[in-house]
């Protein structure tokens, strides 16, 4: 057991966790954020996404203990005071989600996207999603949904 | 505390009030209202079956046969029974009382050759994935670390892969059956008095007209669903609780009594949050079993996830047929008949539904078209591989894709658009309703009006113009268009027909409404979402027809205890047969709840009209509201002597027909012939789907349903070495298409109300993705089609292309790399095969 | 699915990091971004005893001119390389074919140095190194050396970095106002590349002075397509007539679902022209 100690969504975690776990499993065993969830064992899918120190990764495809001494923010981390994210708003409204399994992995995704273009172009945005798979939408209202938020100013919201 | 009933009634009073006024009648069916499932699923607060984590429970690890074929000749579980933390091993020996069956529901014949399913083996392997043995432990990890422990002795056998091998009876899949295959299913348009006879329509074409002969592979899919299969199962208390990730809770849990012994009222099943299905969920599956045999035993509850590779393996597959196609015209390119031969490969078992998927199509290779005489056979055959089943379309996709492709060689042949000889065949908006050459009767249609404004949209003219200029100067990008003008068979299913076919079960679907004493209105159905969005578009249907806020209304659904009766999710059923059944229960609130009125209002029931959720007596202006009503029930101080206190409502429908959507796509591909590689340049589809009850859901349908189409044509397939092990094993190899693969789409919708429900509506789940893989690859072969290239084997990809491109070199037609050729014994119409009649119904 | 058990050691030095390497011997794996490392773990394709985790030596870590040279710590992201100013003008293919690595997530995780030593040969940054003659630095119990490009890579995941060494720098000459292009083929946007040209050209006047070309998964490592380097020189940046046509000779592609060798050979040599060319552009 090796102990880490992980700033989650705001909170400070320490734990005891086996060195092989990996920081996905440690959010949704340890920390119960099961937002955030497991599509694929090869890093392909990028449903676990999540931001480990402002940017964005694959949670499966990081260990728990790499974690230790930085900060995650998850799907759950984003709403403030009750106020959704503008991403997450974005895609309520352009139906960018079917089943909802890939989604909080592609919000985290899009807003990373935000991070280092504020107004991407379609083209860019479709980049910028390669690494997360969806089997609903066709992708159509993500993309759309992008670009609105991105219209709509989120992001800025993204650089903080 | 105590509160007086008079108290309750005030508190419901005062909720009632906070409400606002009712919505109003008429106003919520067509909305894009905004979906009331999204709030959990982009915050993260969701309830997937992996969430679940309940005191003492087990996590369990499957063994799985790396073999194809092979008998079992040993299991030492011994070292694994001593790894840490684990609380019990087990083979299939350790359950002599059995654990379960996955059942065949469809035995597509009556004598179809049906290998017996069991969740766990012990003596032979038929696939790769079969489980043999099955570890828990306190906790996934150690599980799985004990799980490779387990040591099992196998001798391997000689394995059957491929459908056209597996039709030469060399190699048996399952050597007690002494014979592959499986059954054979016939529709003759002459025998069953539908149409004429189709060889000699053949023979009269071969004289004096066309006869085109092709030969497509269906190639083999995995359902690839985003969220992998989990249960987990409490057996704490007088009843056992499964949570699974499946389409199909209510048909589990029938056949999960059916199979075990347990009473059907000890099991509840419940579907939380699904993500997402495709067909693919709805298998009883042999995890299923397992997990509850186990929670069982050991008195604790127990949790299986499977992973990404094991989900890709051992969830069933889809499609994989060969298809031979023989189609008669006239000179002008009038179609005077088809032939259709099939060869569906089942893999290792005949699946829930797996042996009738391929039939589905008997209906649906003749299409739009008025085809004077039809004739289809379908053999379905046993090999070593991964049981398939249902994928998104099941059966329609398979039959749309082979004749829109013939059709475009039709066209090629007699030297016209491709449009054009669609438009020669197809039947005539004034001819609806039409009972097709395999004697479906087609309710509605306008296939002249989808095509104008699909052609409109896209740009045809255009298009076609900046193909012939790139086609005049040499480019190597050429520019190809494609033409897919669908319609499919779908609402899943008149009970009747069903039983005609000899489908286990009915195709009805059931709702329930409760009217809250708080104005609320809670409406329980017995479909099955995962990712529809039925729990927006059923509160659009009720809140227009009870006339009630769309927001109290609230949708409960996927658990058997709250939703006792339903048909579940599959087949684009979910709104054409439970939506129905919703309006029906609505309507019988309605008219329960008038007879409360009129005693309330003191006034005739037939002097009440109801309208905007409101009881009037007509040239007054008394009246009360539903929920006025709902509330004085539930009070229930003052009710007619000879009425029950309730205004609740149930109802079950049994759709009269299938529903037809129909529409047409177009598409545009540019293939690079350097390199082989197809992009996609433009993609509309004008789809009639009848009346759309929201336009946002229905486009998100669309949308996702284009993209597996497209993925069909140019991207995926689940590739099997010759041992039988899975090479596309994981999505590094199995490629699903990301946001970067694919373009956005132009979508639109004509509409022709279907005439045999309430609403008018039909099934969009599964249209897009039947429609768009024929429009794809005939874009490419269009492209090419001046190389003398007629076809190209699905997927598309580059270095298919590019070695069609290589081998067309003249001008003479040349198969392409790949291109499957039926053997000489595949079945034709003088085939006995396993013979069953097929019904035209 | 979760790996086997293993110790995990966190180093704060390249010092402790060299014992803790040669204290773990043959049961020792290095974990640099783990981007690879991490799913082979999770398919249990391999179990090492010990895993030794580089991410927090910050010696390894950052890009700077040396001389006429760039060095890149071996622990620096494909994000940081491809968003680096000095990269794009000193090493400008280097820099694309980082931004072309996997997706964005992988892209701020894994590292330049554990992409070279995993040594696929679908990976995608050793052609453009190779093409660019870059050193590798190597640190091991004896000390330091530095190995050429061209005796780098050994074959399939294997290179020149022997057991208990570790590569800490990639040393690149600078490529100053010299274009460069990454052309990557691929069928789906995620996958490891069927083939890539990695193309670095120097123009002048309107012609190549100077080429140098490397190719992604056209054998068992990457390698140099030399014959067209040299058919190059000279030609017009408005037509390269067939300098291009010899870009697989002497390679040995595999053959699998993608496409088989004969394929992959035709691809280098219509993948070289569009590089070059959006090199000579660039």
């Amino acid at each position: 057991m090796t102990r880490i100690s992980v700033t989650v969504d705001g909170v400070k975690y320490s734990d005891d966790v086996e060195p092989r776990t990996l920081l996905v499993h440690y959010l949704r065993e340890n920390l119960g954020k099961v937002g955030t969830v497991i599509g694929c064992d090869t890093s392909n899918c990028g449903a676990c996404t999540v931001h480990l120190d402002g940017r964005s990764v694959k949670a499966c495809n990081v260990l728990a203990v790499q974690a230790d001494g930085h900060e995650v923010t998850t799907i759950e981390g984003l709403a403030e005071g009750g106020q959704l994210h503008p991403m997450q708003q974005a895609f309520h409204e352009h139906h960018a989600l079917q089943c909802g399994y890939c989604t909080p992995g592609m919000i985290m995704q899009a807003i990373d996207i935000l991070k280092d273009n504020a107004s991407p172009s379609e083209e860019q945005i479709r980049a910028g999603l390669e690494g997360n798979l969806c089997r609903c939408t066709g992708y159509h209202n993500i993309v759309k949904a992008v670009s609105a938020a991105a219209e709509a100013g989120a992001g800025s919201k993204a650089g903080e | 505390m105590s509160v007086s009933p008079d108290a309750l009634v005030e508190i419901a009073e005062e909720v009632q009030d906070q409400q606002p006024e009712d919505s109003g009648s008429g106003r919520e069916i067509g909305n894009r209202r905004l979906r009331k499932e999204d709030q959990r699923l982009i915050t993260g607060r969701t309830k997937w079956t992996d969430n679940i984590v309940l005191p003492g429970m087990v996590h369990l690890a499957m063994v799985r046969s790396p073999f194809a074929h092979a008998r079992i000749t040993g299991i030492d579980t011994s070292a694994a029974a001593e790894a840490p933390n684990v609380i019990g091993v087990y083979t299939a020996a350790d359950f002599p009382e059995g654990l379960g069956v996955c059942a065949n529901a469809w035995p597509i014949t009556p004598d179809q050759v049906t290998p017996d399913h069991l969740p766990m083996v012990g003596e032979r392997v038929a696939c790769a994935g079969e489980i043999v043995a099955v570890v828990a432990a306190r906790s996934a990890a150690e599980a799985r670390d004990a799980a490779e422990l387990v040591d099992v002795d196998y001798d391997e056998l000689p394995a059957v892969l491929d459908g056209m091998e597996a039709l030469k009876d060399e190699v048996l899949a399952h050597p007690d059956k002494g014979t592959n295959k499986s059954a054979f299913w016939k529709l003759d348009s002459a025998e069953a008095g539908t149409g004429g006879n189709v060889d000699e329509a053949v023979a009269a074409a071969r004289e004096d007209g066309i006869v085109i002969e092709r030969e497509y592979r269906q190639q083999r899919l995995v359902p690839a669903f985003m969220e992998p299969r989990s249960t987990v199962v409490d057996p704490t208390g007088e009843q056992v609780t499964m949570w699974t990730s499946t389409q199909v809770p209510h048909i589990l849990r029938f056949l999960i009594a059916a199979t075990t012994g347990m009473p059907e009222s000890k099991v509840r099943v419940i579907a939380p949050d699904v993500g997402g299905g495709f067909g693919g969920k709805l298998q009883t599956t042999p995890e299923e079993f397992i997990t509850l045999a186990v929670a069982r035993r050991l008195g604790k509850p127990a949790k299986y996830t499977e992973t990404r590779s094991e989900s890709l393996l051992s969830a069933h597959h889809g499609r994989d047929q060969y298809q031979k196609l023989t189609l008669s015209a006239t000179k002008d390119g009038t179609v005077t008949g088809l032939k259709v031969d099939l060869v569906a490969n089942l893999g290792a078992y005949v699946a829930i539904v797996g042996g009738g998927v391929p039939v589905l199509g008997a209906w649906m290779f003749n299409a739009i078209y008025k085809f004077p005489a039809y004739q289809f056979n379908c053999q379905t055959v046993l090999t070593n591989t991964t049981w398939v089943d249902a994928y998104r379309g099941a059966g329609r996709p398979e039959a749309t894709y082979a004749i829109e492709r013939i059709m475009d060689e039709l066209a090629a042949e007699v030297g016209v658009d491709p449009l054009e000889i669609r438009e020669r065949n197809w039947i005539k908006h004034e001819e609806f309703p039409f009972t097709s050459v395999a004697g479906m009767v087609y309710d509605s249609g306008n296939y002249e009006a989808a095509t104008a404004r699909a052609k409109e949209l896209f740009g045809y003219d255009e298009l076609r113009a900046e193909q012939k200029a790139r086609r005049e100067s040499g480019d190597p990008v050429q520019l190809g268009i494609g033409v897919s003008t669908f319609t499919e068979m779908c609402g899943l299913a008149p009970s009747r027909v069903l039983g005609q076919l000899s489908y286990g079960a009915g195709g009805w679907e059931s709702a329930s409404i409760r009217m809250l004493p708080t104005g609320k209105v809670e409406v329980i159905t017995g479909t099955s979402p995962h990712g529809q969005g039925h729990e927006t578009a059923w509160s659009q249907i009720v809140a227009d027809r009870l006339g009630v806020p769309f927001e109290d209304v609230e949708v409960l659904h996927g658990d058997t205890q709250v939703a006792y009766k339903g048909l579940d999710t599959y087949g684009s059923r979910s709104l054409v047969v439970g939506g129905e059944a919703v309006v029906r229960a609505a309507d019988k609130v309605i008219e329960k709840a008038k007879a409360f009125a009129a005693h309330l209002l003191e006034a005739n029931a037939d002097d009440l009209e109801f309208s905007g959720g409101r009881y009037a007596v007509k040239g007054t202006d008394k009246g009360i509201g539903i929920t006025e009503v709902a509330l004085a029930t539930f009070a229930s101080h003052n009710y007619p002597e000879d009425l029950e206190p309730g205004i609740d409502a149930d109802a079950t429908y049994d759709p009269v027909n299938f529903s037809f959507p129909h529409g047409t796509h177009l598409c545009a591909m540019e293939v690079d012939t350097e390199t082989g590689a197809s992009r996609m340049r433009r993609y509309v589809c004008v789809d009639d789907i009848g009346h759309i009850i929201n336009p946002l859901i229905v486009e998100g349908q669309i949308h996702g349903g284009l993209v597996q189409g497209i993925a069909q044509a140019l991207w995926e397939e689940a590739v099997f070495d010759d041992n039988g092990t899975l090479v596309t094993g994981s999505f590094v190899d199995y490629t699903l298409p990301t946001a970067a693969d694919t373009i956005s789409f132009v979508t639109e919708n004509t509409t022709s109300p279907s005439t045999t429900n309430t609403l008018g509506t039909k099934g969009v789940g599964e249209a897009g993705t039947i429609a768009s893989t024929p429009a794809v690859v005939n874009a490419i072969v269009d492209a090419l089609r001046d190389r003398g290239i007629n076809d190209i084997q699905m997927p598309c990809t580059p270095h298919r292309v590019w070695s069609a491109i290589q081998g067309a070199g003249g001008a003479m037609a040349t198969p392409a790399e790949g291109q499957p050729h039926f053997h000489e014994d595949a079945p034709t119409n003088a085939d006995p095969g396993t013979t069953g009649e097929g019904s035209a119904q | 699915m979760i790996p086997a058990s293993f110790e995990y050691l966190a180093p704060t030095s390249l010092a402790d990091a060299l014992s803790a390497l040669a204290e773990a011997g043959d049961e020792g794996k290095v974990l640099a971004g783990g981007q690879s490392l991490l799913p082979v773990l999770r398919m249990r394709l391999n179990a090492p005893e010990k895993v030794i985790d580089l991410g927090r030596i910050e010696e390894l870590r950052g890009i700077r001119e040396d001389g006429d040279h760039l060095v890149i710590g071996a622990m620096t992201t494909h994000a940081d390389v491809a968003a680096s100013d000095l990269v794009w003008e000193h090493a400008a293919v280097l820099a694309d074919a980082a931004a072309e690595v996997a997706d964005p997530q992988i892209r701020h995780r894994g590292t330049i140095g554990g992409a070279l030593v995993h040594a696929d040969p679908a990976g995608d940054l050793g052609a453009p190194v190779l093409a660019l003659d870059a050193e590798f630095v190597i640190a091991g119990p004896g000390g330091e050396r530095t190995v050429a490009a061209a005796d780098f890579f050994v074959d399939l995941f294997e290179t020149a970095v022997e057991d208990g060494e570790l590569l800490t720098a990639i040393r690149i000459p600078k490529h100053t106002g010299w274009g460069g292009h990454y052309e990557k083929f691929v069928r789906v946007a995620h996958q490891w590349s069927i083939v890539a040209v990695a193309a670095a050209v120097r123009v002048e006047d309107g012609a190549i002075a100077e080429a140098k070309v490397g190719l992604t998964n056209m054998g068992s490592t990457p390698l140099r397509a030399a014959a067209v380097e040299s058919a190059l020189v000279g030609r017009s940046t408005g037509d390269l007539g067939d300098a291009c046509s010899a870009a697989a000779d002497g390679t040995n592609p595999p053959s699998d679902l993608n496409g088989d060798a004969e394929y992959r050979k035709h691809l280098a040599t219509v993948l070289t022209k569009r590089a070059v060319l959006a090199a000579a552009g660039g």
